[in-house]
């Protein structure tokens, strides 16, 4: 009797939370999908002091920045595995570091030619601009031209990473403030300057290299930046933006520079876990959604394949938009015009990934054994045109024969991810269809296509075969199975300029608002797209934070210098 | 004909490895001797230091060797902190001051033996050192030249030392010191360093500094092993919120203007002042500073944006109330960290000031207001650092 007395109000709350917790516990936001973008998005909602609740179908969260143990004493980077594009401005304000993410910068690229010639671009400006000139003076003079004409592009960009794309045909006085912020930077670059910028945004990456070099595998070199990721080949219009998509990131400040992130790319999930926790919110494992609620027109909560219902009036969706409106929205609860934009939602499958557990660093032709060119982006092809062909398999439905990789060796930097003298490769390869001949994917396909990247880099590392202890091969097929992707799209929808800004995902829904109220999107099928930026999920809790009438919690993009 | 009759500048005896290694050919005079400012890159170097393993070469380092019967209170007098509670096989920073409580330099005390010390100092000191010793019976030696040291610094340093066969190196705590045979002369290893992680401090036999150098990067192979630069050391230090003399403050004797100098007190220092001792250089004037109030305060900032606030005015309002001595943005830390010393009435923990900022891009210079945060402590400060057993990476 006496404690009933001594009751404070804070003790009434505790007890009516155990209440509600045998009925059934209401959120203040359900996030479906535990990716990046969806802790961020969770996080700055808990921060703000929303009762928030991250739910991952898989036993791990990360979606496709994640790092597992496949191979014992082994950790890959499964999906994503270089870091740039991630906001500083989140890393700083959810204290990331002080939650153990750590980005280590590395330097530089490599092409090898099939003469057994190479094209090294040097982290070092004076040694870069050697290696081009032995190749072309021209060239390496030309270079400086591209470099600056690039430095343009990025910083017409960055600005907008952390701000909500302006809806162009609204008269909110919001929307018509972001379209003068919007033209006041075009204008800024002057009239040949915008022509520049609509020549990089609709240009084929193989045209615009074209404008400013001669030398064959300096241009194939600088054009993987422009098709990683996309269904489209070098000479295809659109893949140009690619490329700038890849510049615009920075390591501490410097522009165009990637990083590992130490630990591998989950080092940045369990960061973002880590910061969500603090700040209160839950992270659920193994609950995978089949159905976003909506009742009387407004959103409800969700239902687990399971069958659990859980229950918020603001639900996230992380997934990409074809399965958020496709697959866990009801057909009834959403206008229709919606669906038709889903459906039409470029999102192409590409790409594929081999994670190879190595018994020793290879040697490559041609390479000295202590060359800053090992510990950097490796690629394959030394022409556009074999570029181009390896395009053409995809089209006809198959894996390149002759294909595309951007491969690299975190483990010469990175201590975390192999034991000492063993390495870890990853090897991110181009093309990869969603479907083989119109049929779904087979493992004995993935293994063919394993085993074809395998000889295609052998031809390139005399003893790399015979190094292997364990690869994991990862075609479309696993990336949407795994982590969720629809056609095994890395960048959640395709990044050409008819799905970029306020077209992201589609035009009248680039603020992160879905089209039921209540119910929002937070991934990189928004603005400004995929690339472990972090940056959808922090623009779209702005967006809900806004809707909430709560304080604002997402931090501003630094201005650009 | 001495060596420096031929050469402007000395060599240390790591010089024929490091000149291999320094591939940009840039280079700092420190205390007179040709070191090294950047090898390959400063990032790089500086994310060894934070990711795997960064060696530094701190030779140039003023060493001074105090042996006999009073070495340990002479050095309690010419210290302000308790030098007594400073065991055998220990380390300790320390800072000393003049008669006016001035700071004349900081470094760090390794008490090698029973009334055996040595002290490792920025600035020349000899000249002080020799009167302080008066009624003292003790030898002070300057071994500088003859001591050979590398700084062994990240998180795989224990490992690198591991594998040259250092058995137990992983059990010697923060601050410890001990020897291991390395080709018939004894090395020292000690538990210590510039850099706020996890590191140590080697040091042996000038005759035996290149095969010490070899074997390590032999060992260091598979761990990341990187030597590092002036710059890269810099960045490190800042981040891990550590004063440099000549940077943070003027050694007391060096000020020609009144005012320049600072007490322990006015540098976050007054741990470091043991005023249980009845005697030691300063203590009049810095008890007198306790009781009236200290002049300056130092702080350090956490400074919105990215621009870092190298040599800016602090300001409440339109006041200015003092200046940065350090800044940087903090690649591990991200954050962007300045050192600032301030008046006394400004600069608690939580107020909120503003930095003067100006940087420049392609000619053009643009002027930044920003605010900034008094913080109690550096970000940077990862547990790795004390952990004992070290951790392998």
């Amino acid at each position: 009797m006496l404690r009933f007395l001594a009751l404070t109000p804070a003790d009434q709350v505790t007890i009516d939370k155990i209440e509600c917790n045998r009925v059934t516990k209401k959120y203040d936001a359900i996030v479906i999908g535990g990716g990046h973008n969806g802790l961020t998005n969770a996080a700055y909602l808990a921060k703000a002091g929303l009762e928030v609740l991250v739910l991952e179908k898989n036993p791990y969260i990360g979606g496709a920045t994640v790092s597992r143990e496949l191979h014992e004493g082994w950790k890959y980077s499964n999906c994503s595995y270089v870091c740039s594009l991630l906001r500083p401005e989140i890393t700083r304000d959810l204290e990331l570091p002080r939650h153990g993410l750590q980005v280590i910068p590395y330097g530089g690229s490599v092409t090898f030619c099939q003469n057994g010639d190479y094209f090294g671009d040097y982290p070092d400006h004076g040694r870069q601009y050697r290696e081009i000139a032995r190749h072309s003076v021209r060239d390496a003079d030309a270079y400086e031209r591209y470099s600056a004409d690039v430095m343009k592009q990025t910083r017409l960009i960055r600005p907008f990473l952390m701000r909500t794309p302006p809806d162009p045909t609204s008269l909110k006085l919001r929307d018509l403030k972001e379209m003068r912020v919007l033209a006041k930077a075009f204008a800024e670059l002057g009239e040949e300057g915008l022509a520049d910028t609509l020549k990089f945004w609709t240009m084929s990456i193989g045209d615009y290299l074209d404008g400013y070099f001669e030398t064959d595998v300096l241009k194939a070199h600088l054009a993987g930046s422009g098709i990683i990721g996309t269904a489209l080949g070098v000479y295809s219009p659109g893949t140009a933006y690619v490329l700038l998509h890849h510049y615009m990131g920075d390591v501490d400040g410097t522009v165009g520079a990637w990083g590992f992130a130490r630990g591998g790319m989950g080092a940045i999930a369990d960061a973002l876990a880590a910061a969500l926790q603090s700040y209160g919110g839950e992270i659920k494992r193994d609950a995978e959604v089949g159905q976003i609620i909506v009742k009387d027109g407004v959103t409800r909560g969700v239902a687990l394949t399971n069958g659990d219902e859980l229950y918020a009036d603001i639900v996230v969706s992380n997934l990409d938009p074809k399965r958020t409106f496709l697959k866990i929205m009801d057909a009834k609860d959403l206008p229709e015009d919606i669906i038709h934009k889903a459906k039409n939602f470029k999102i192409r499958g590409s790409s594929g990934k081999l994670n190879i557990a190595l018994d020793g660093l290879p040697t490559f032709n041609g390479i000295p054994k202590n060359s800053p060119l090992l510990r950097c982006d490796m690629h394959i092809l030394d022409s556009l045109e074999r570029m181009e062909k390896a395009y053409d398999d995809w089209k006809a439905e198959t894996w390149s024969k002759d294909p595309y990789v951007d491969m690299l060796i975190p483990t010469q930097v990175d201590p975390t991810m192999a034991p000492p003298g063993k390495h870890m490769m990853t090897v991110f390869v181009q093309y990869a269809p969603p479907k083989i001949n119109g049929g779904e994917w087979t493992d004995d396909d993935r293994d063919a296509f394993g085993n074809n990247v395998i000889e295609q880099i052998a031809k390139y590392s005399p003893d790399f075969k015979d190094l292997i202890l364990h690869c994991e091969v990862r075609t479309p097929r696993e990336i949407e199975d795994e982590v969720g992707l629809t056609e095994g799209n890395i960048f959640m929808g395709e990044l050409t300029f008819d799905q970029l800004l306020f077209n992201r995902p589609f035009p009248g829904y680039a603020q992160y608002r879905g089209p039921v109220p209540g119910m929002y999107m937070c991934g990189s099928g928004t603005h400004p797209g995929g690339g472990v930026m972090a940056a959808p999920g922090a623009n779209a809790a702005r967006e809900i934070l806004l809707d909430l009438k709560r304080p604002n919690t997402v931090p501003a993009g630094y201005p650009d210098d | 004909m001495r060596q420096h009759d031929e050469t402007m500048l000395l060599q240390t005896p790591f010089h024929s490895r490091i000149a291999k290694a320094c591939e940009l050919n840039q280079w700092d005079d420190w205390k007179g001797y040709t070191t090294p400012h950047v090898y390959t890159e400063v990032e790089q170097e500086y994310f060894a230091i934070r990711n795997s393993t960064g060696v530094f070469d701190l030779t140039p380092m003023m060493k001074y060797r105090i042996t006999g019967p009073d070495a340990e209170a002479y050095l309690n007098k010419l210290l302000t902190r308790d030098i007594r509670k400073i065991g055998v096989g220990r380390v300790a920073y320390a800072v000393w001051c003049d008669d006016a409580g001035q700071v004349m330099d900081d470094g760090t005390v390794f008490h090698l033996g029973e009334n055996d010390y040595r002290l490792c100092a920025y600035n020349r000191v000899m000249d002080w050192m020799m009167w302080s010793a008066m009624g003292f019976d003790v030898t002070i030696e300057d071994e500088t030249a003859d001591v050979a040291a590398l700084a062994v610094q990240g998180p795989t340093s224990c490992s690198v030392l591991k594998a040259m066969g250092f058995e137990g190196i992983e059990n010697l705590k923060a601050f410890g010191i001990r020897t291991y045979a390395f080709d018939g002369v004894i090395l020292m290893v000690s538990r210590t360093g510039f850099t706020g992680d996890l590191g140590y401090e080697l040091w042996i036999d000038p005759d035996k500094a290149e095969l010490l150098w070899d074997r390590l990067f032999d060992a260091g192979k598979n761990f990341g092993i990187r030597a590092i630069g002036g710059a890269a050391l810099e960045l490190a230090r800042i981040e891990a919120g550590f004063l440099q003399a000549g940077i943070d403050f003027v050694a007391a004797e060096h000020a020609v203007r009144m005012g320049r100098s600072r007490s322990p007190f006015e540098l976050g220092l007054e741990w470091l002042v043991s005023f249980d001792k009845p005697i030691f250089n300063g203590r009049r004037a810095l008890l007198e500073e306790k009781k009236n109030g200290s002049r300056y305060r130092f702080v350090y900032l956490d400074v919105e944006g990215n621009k870092p606030a190298e040599h800016s005015f602090i300001m409440k309002g339109s006041k200015v109330i003092g200046t940065v001595t350090s800044a940087a943005w903090c690649p591990t830390a991200k954050s962007n960290l300045a050192f600032a010393q301030v008046e006394s009435k400004y600069g608690n923990v939580g107020e909120v000031l503003v930095a003067e900022i100006y940087y420049q891009r392609e000619l053009q210079w643009t002027r930044v207001l920003a605010s900034c945060t008094v913080i109690e402590k550096v970000i940077f400060n990862p547990p790795r650092r004390r952990q004992t057993p070290a951790a392998d990476f």
